[in-house]
């Protein structure tokens, strides 16, 4: 019996059946459903790290322990693991390992769009990409098989249409692996420079025999139609193909993209007048056919840029243009928004009141830079805002005001070692860590300052007070203040970043999404007192407009915050 | 059979769960089906999208413009943006529901007026109904969803009781029997339009 899985879903599943033991991941659109799915099979220990680079070592260790493990991640979760990656494939694994990576093409909710695949080719590790949630279960188990039958980690790459599309899979059971004794083996496992350089040679060995073992898996398929066309294409790229060229074309269908076969491919061209490689983002795939001496059709007529689709082979490869209709009138963009009730709001408010130049970060509250409240001036990666900021600081110095901003999980992510710096370094800056007890964007996850683990057992309830105070913060700068409390946010604000030290401002209040977070009736107004002076909606609430002079609150969607009250000068809020 | 239908509106109204009841009712008629959801940033308030693309074999989880057999529209703004994707010939079944984008409230843009009567003189087959009107007077306005499916329900492919026990395996337990009656409403309510 099938049943409808989301492609992260059905990895969960693959990771049940294949014996998993233990997941360690960091939440990251698009894969964070992985981990919260492997989480509810009792026979996995599942849990959140602080960042990727902690749960990649803990999926590493807990493979040398003999129990087979995961680790998943979105792309840009990648570069903070790649430390780890690169030496695990001289290390190998004990038991099976498996590293879940879901590249965002498109970016639907990245910074990016890097593509996971050179990361397989830079630390020699052997990658495999499902195209449907079906080959999101069954690859999944076969990275295992692979992963031990190769002693080597294996990356298993998603992108956002596998893993959050839901197709029919057919699911089976688990099957146990015990645990292996453990094996000292000093010479396989301390990477110093005697040891590394024997095993640079091993993990020659390893991809040699991947490579041969890439002209024979069952993961490269060859559809053949007997056609003039041949297509030679991967993961989601598959499934546009198949629509847009149905039987009038062959396919080589890659379901290992590193390494990649390379007499399989070239007998599939020797079949074909024409070969065309459909890969999104870099051409990889591409230069490797070109490598092997093959002309091919690729990124000379496909873009760089973007997700891919079937509309847009169907233009570029068979000059078919879709035929549609459109209204004459203008369509209103519709951006993402902070919700109604966010405590960000009251901040990014304060903010661009202050004049403040700000340094932000990755989360919900990167939505501080749309309008109206336009109130940050960067935001590059996990953590960035402190350390960014520091860098800033030093070379201006005090001619400009500047604060950083970022979430309580990404300061737990990578936020600590920034704020270190500014302390070791004699920085002044201010930080505000906004929290709002739970990893709010990529839809409320548990993290070391929730005192709550995935698994639902309690945690310490560690202090960010303490935490910063520990960190070098004196202790008379590291202010706590409820964000919606307009009056006192400003005052604590200034103060701070007028101080000659580095300070910390807490903005504490629980996402406004949380169910344990009460909702107070909306907001009522007085039609009398309103005057029509619009000074409630610079805080940027999707529940208020201003119909005939007088602003107007959504009692469907107000929470009842209370911020506009604060911003009327009437009492009519 | 093969539909591509898709689900928009803006985030946080509940399109995940009709995409779900959609999903389910294909695998129930034993065929093929691939469910595209939208995660992450743009459930924010933003414009949200969701394809489901149901036949005898599915392979693309996505749906281009003039691609689209049903637009199941939460909101017509939402509707009119996205009516490229809309086959010739194809549906469009909206509430008439207006949210304000940032952009309208800031005062950088301005509502388009008029959208139902814009589309139906391209020709368009739109239906547009208060959704949230006929969800409240079968008992909660919160199964606007589930009306809206009920609206569509003859353009959507599926027999009407798989269609109907997909919404009652879907929703969660406690409001079954308001979206049931929902969902038995906005039928009815679609026949008299049609007879109208």
């Amino acid at each position: 019996m099938k049943t409808l899985l989301l492609g992260n879903e059905s990895v969960a599943r693959g990771l049940y059946e294949a014996g998993v033991r233990f997941v360690s991941s960091y939440p990251g659109t698009p894969s964070t459903e992985i981990t919260e799915f492997a989480a509810t099979y009792p026979e996995i220990y599942a849990e959140w790290a602080p960042n990727e680079k902690v749960a990649l070592e803990g999926a590493l260790g807990a493979a040398i322990g003999g129990g087979r493990s995961f680790c998943g991640m979105k792309h840009v979760g990648l570069n903070v693991a790649a430390d780890p990656l690169f030496v695990t494939a001289y290390t190998g694994v004990g038991a099976g390992m498996v590293i879940g990576v879901a590249d965002d093409p498109g970016m639907h909710s990245s910074q990016n769009e890097q593509d996971s695949r050179h990361y397989a080719i830079a630390a020699k590790l052997p990658m495999v990409e499902p195209t449907n949630s079906a080959e999101c279960r069954s690859y999944t188990k076969i990275a295992y098989e692979i992963s031990e039958k190769f002693d080597t980690p294996v990356i298993l790459r998603l992108t956002t249409r596998v893993s959050h599309s839901r197709s029919p899979v057919e699911v089976g059971a688990r099957t146990e692996h015990e645990i292996a004794p453990y094996v000292k083996e000093p010479g396989k496992h301390v990477m110093m420079p005697a040891n590394a350089k024997k095993r640079h040679y091993v993990v020659e060995e390893h991809l040699a025999a991947l490579a041969e073992f890439a002209e024979t898996t069952e993961l490269n398929t060859v559809e053949e139609n007997g056609t003039p066309i041949g297509i030679i294409t991967a993961g989601n790229c598959y499934n546009y193909a198949k629509e847009a060229f149905g039987g009038n074309a062959s396919y080589l269908k890659l379901g290992l993209l590193n390494p990649l076969p390379k007499q399989k491919i070239l007998d599939f061209a020797a079949k074909h007048e024409q070969i065309i490689v459909i890969e999104e983002l870099d051409p990889v795939i591409e230069n490797h056919c070109k490598a092997l001496g093959l002309t091919v059709t690729g990124k000379d007529v496909l873009p760089l840029c973007d997700e891919y689709s079937e509309e847009l082979l169907r233009s570029r490869l068979l000059g078919i243009e879709p035929d549609y209709a459109e209204v004459g009138a203008a369509i209103p963009g519709r951006p993402p928004v902070l919700c109604p009730g966010c405590p960000h709001r009251g901040v990014f408010y304060t903010l661009a009141k202050l004049k403040l130049r700000v340094s932000g970060d990755i989360g919900c509250y990167t939505l501080g830079a749309v309008p109206p409240l336009s109130a940050i001036d960067s935001v590059y990666c996990m953590g960035a805002s402190i350390s960014s900021l520091h860098g800033t600081c030093k070379v201006r110095g005090e001619e400009d005001k500047y604060v950083a901003v970022i979430g309580d999980s990404t300061f737990m992510h990578s936020g600590l070692t920034g704020l270190v710096n500014v302390v070791y370094n004699g920085g002044n800056t201010t930080t505000l860590i906004l929290d709002n007890s739970i990893t709010g964007m990529t839809g409320h996850q548990d993290n070391p300052l929730t005192g709550k683990t995935l698994m639902g057992t309690p945690a310490p309830n560690l202090s960010l007070e303490d935490i910063c105070a520990s960190l070098g913060v004196p202790r008379d700068h590291i202010r706590a203040v409820d964000p919606n409390n307009l009056a006192e946010l400003e005052a604590v604000v200034k103060e701070e970043v007028a101080a000659p030290c580095p300070s910390v401002v807490i903005c504490r209040r629980p996402c406004a999404l949380l169910k344990s977070v009460t909702k107070k009736p909306p907001i009522q107004v007085d039609p009398e007192k309103c005057v029509g002076c619009k000074n409630c909606m610079k805080i940027g609430c999707p529940c208020i407009s201003v119909v005939n002079k007088k602003a107007t609150v959504d009692q469907s969607m107000c929470v009842g915050c209370g911020l506009c009250e604060q911003m009327c000068k009437f009492g009519a809020l | 059979m093969k539909k591509n239908i898709m689900i928009v509106g803006v985030g946080g109204q509940g399109t995940l769960l009709a995409s779900k009841i959609l999903g389910r009712a294909a695998m129930d008629s034993g065929l093929d089906v691939k469910v595209s959801e939208v995660h992450g940033m743009s459930q924010r308030g933003g414009s949200v999208v969701t394809y489901v693309r149901v036949g005898d074999e599915v392979y693309s989880p996505v749906i281009g413009r003039g691609d689209a057999d049903v637009i199941l529209s939460f909101e017509i703004l939402e509707a009119a943006r996205w009516l490229p994707h809309l086959k010739p010939g194809g549906t469009i079944v909206t509430s008439t529901q207006e949210i304000n984008p940032m952009p309208v409230i800031t005062g950088a843009a301005e509502y388009p007026e008029g959208l139902a009567d814009d589309m139906k003189a391209l020709g368009v087959d739109v239906r547009a109904y208060d959704a949230p009107a006929i969800a409240a007077a079968a008992g909660s306005a919160r199964a606007s969803n589930v009306a809206l499916i009920g609206l569509a329900a003859d353009v959507l492919g599926f027999d009407l009781a798989v269609l109907r026990d997909a919404v009652a395996a879907c929703v969660p337990q406690k409001a079954l029997d308001v979206n049931l009656c929902a969902f038995d409403a906005a039928i009815a309510r679609a026949a008299e339009n049609k007879n109208a």
